[in-house]
């Protein structure tokens, strides 16, 4: 039976090889752009130069690559459990929600240590993506483009009535920032949140088959003794948590959790013990690659990661969105 | 044997099934017929347990299927919905490996590549094995999904309309490897159909709903006459022989 075995894994391992192969290369170079310089050849004895290494260059590398494999994580699990190609936290109301809690726990207490903010964050997304999903039922599963419309709609409700109460508590520069993700101020101590949302992904890893079986369908899944119910719940909490936590270290990054998953979907499909790894690779390398882009565009100066990204995104949106009319 | 009694399900005013009981053999292969919204595929999904009955019991094999365990109803029986939209992008060959997913969790060992191998050459799916579902025809699906629920290995496998999207030649397979099942390995089959053909001419024995109620029930050779039937349909039907089968006429 081994024979049998063998094509399982050859050509997704392909995929993971590859993008772990760019991601190192990647990932050294992104240690070497910024705004100060770093010299190769005295690196070693130059402790000025050591320090910005630790303090911001590692850090800041680390950071994006954790958030994009999380937030790629937590756009294909959202897609499985909806049953749709074109959700993510960001279509979802998911970020939006999240943002309502951030809002509500700056006013109310101003000083409250960030993991209490986050986690406000996380329930709120948790309370407005639970919404989102009961409204997603009640819409018929073959109007494909209507669920993430919807999405879009009820997002948009949410953050009309966080930008009334930021406009009315002064707060709106806040939102700004959380609105736009990005990763200039990240520092050492600054961060290391987003370990937490790495490992929520890794997590999720454990649950792949789970994910899978119940992107088959509610009746599938029941069949096969799966408990539907556990598995849900399960993936919303894991995307409002991930959500939140790049949300509050470094703001919203919508596109990364619609793209990366319809473009490895396109790869490999989408039984996510082969293709999870894969995914998180993508999403890292991507968000990395628009990382340094914006470092690099107009250098000394810095264009926010998440604006790249937004626009290699929505391109790569409306050619998914093209192309599947062209299809059929 | 699967025990139905006194099953209700749907609003009190307007039931869409209302006190049914009947007995469905174990080791048998057993037609639900009826007339369009006669409630064949409700009760279907009664038993699948994908739906919670009004009122009323079902039991199978003496295991109270309201309150059995999801992950030992898995292991006892089968189902294959009838309508399989799927959204997700997942290969025929994983697809019957999750089939397996009751008795490995997901951890597939010799017995179990064993089983999928069988599957997919018995639905005839080895050539398709590496395409995705999304990339299949409705009766190539349909034949993935079944592929699974055999997989799975169960004393029952529950069909909802399995011969919608086949062929002649892929429909009459079905039915085949179905009544081999049921004799060589004493599995109970229970499906929902609308040929009546295939209904009299491949099964042991027949439930006939019509309007939620049992119209009348019991094995093919006494229980489905053309009095019957034809009460049943509101159409005349008439039972000849055809070529040493049993052949429903009904046509014109």
């Amino acid at each position: 039976m081994a024979d049998l075995a063998a094509p399982n894994t050859a050509a997704p391992r392909r995929w993971l090889l590859l993008a772990a192969v760019l991601l190192v290369p990647l990932a050294l170079f992104s240690l070497l752009v910024g705004a100060g310089p770093l010299p190769l050849d005295t690196l070693l004895s130059d402790p000025q130069a050591l320090r910005v290494l630790a303090v911001s260059r590692i850090p800041r590398t680390a950071a994006v690559l954790l958030t994009g494999a999380a937030m790629a994580v937590a756009g294909v699990i959202m897609q499985l459990l909806v049953r749709n190609r074109f959700v993510e936290p960001g279509t979802t109301g998911t970020s939006e929600a999240a943002m309502l809690g951030l809002l509500a726990v700056t006013l109310l207490a101003p000083g409250a240590p960030i993991l209490v903010k986050m986690l406000a964050a996380a329930g709120a997304a948790l309370a407005g993506t639970g919404v989102f999903m009961l409204l997603a039922r009640c819409i018929p599963p073959h109007q494909v483009l209507l669920i993430p419309l919807s999405g879009l709609v009820y997002g948009g409700l949410l953050m009309a009535v966080a930008t009334f109460i930021a406009i009315e508590g002064g707060l709106l520069q806040y939102l700004g920032v959380w609105m736009s993700g990005e990763f200039s101020g990240i520092l050492a101590g600054r961060y290391e949140l987003l370990w937490l949302a790495g490992g929520l992904a890794l997590l999720a890893y454990f649950a792949a088959d789970q994910f899978t079986i119940a992107g088959l369908g509610r009746d599938v899944s029941l069949n096969l003794g799966l408990r539907y119910g556990q598995v849900l719940g399960f993936g919303i909490i894991t995307v409002s948590l991930v959500s939140s936590l790049v949300i509050v270290t470094v703001g919203m990054l919508p596109f990364i959790g619609l793209v990366v998953p319809n473009l490895v979907s396109r790869l490999m499909g989408d039984n996510l013990r082969e293709s999870l790894p894969v995914v998180a690779a993508a999403g890292a390398g991507l968000l990395l690659v628009c990382d340094i882009l914006g470092r690099l565009l107009r250098y000394p100066y810095e264009i926010p990661a998440g604006t790249v990204f937004g626009i290699f995104g929505a391109a790569v949106f409306l050619y998914l969105l093209l192309g599947r009319r062209a299809g059929g | 044997m699967i025990d139905i009694s006194g099953l209700s399900y749907g609003p009190a005013a307007n039931p869409i099934l209302q006190n049914v009981s009947a007995e469905i053999p174990a080791g048998r292969v057993t037609a639900l017929i009826g007339p369009n919204g006669a409630g064949k595929s409700t009760l279907l999904k009664l038993i699948a347990r994908q739906m919670t009955p009004a009122g009323g019991s079902i039991r199978m094999d003496g295991l109270d299927l309201v309150q059995a365990v999801p992950a030992v109803l898995a292991r006892k029986m089968a189902v294959v919905a009838q309508h399989l939209s799927v959204a997700s992008r997942v290969r025929v060959r994983d697809l019957v490996g999750f089939g397996r997913w009751p008795h490995s969790a997901g951890r597939l060992g010799p017995a179990d590549h064993a089983a999928i191998a069988n599957a997919v050459e018995l639905f005839d799916l080895g050539g398709l094995q590496e395409r995705f579902l999304d990339e299949l025809s409705g009766g190539q699906r349909q034949r993935a999904f079944i592929a699974m629920a055999y997989a799975q290995d169960t004393d029952w496998l529950l069909l909802d309309e399995p011969l919608n999207n086949l062929d002649l030649n892929h429909a009459r397979n079905l039915m085949a490897q179905l009544r081999h099942l049921a004799e060589a390995q004493g599995k109970g089959i229970v499906i929902v159909v609308h040929d009546l053909n295939y209904a009299i001419s491949w099964s042991d024995h027949v439930v006939a709903l019509r309007d939620g109620q049992v119209a009348f029930q019991g094995p093919v050779a006494e229980a489905a006459t053309a009095e019957r039937l034809s009460a049943l349909y509101q159409t005349p039907v008439a039972i000849t022989r055809l070529e040493g089968q049993v052949f429903a006429q009904y046509h014109r």
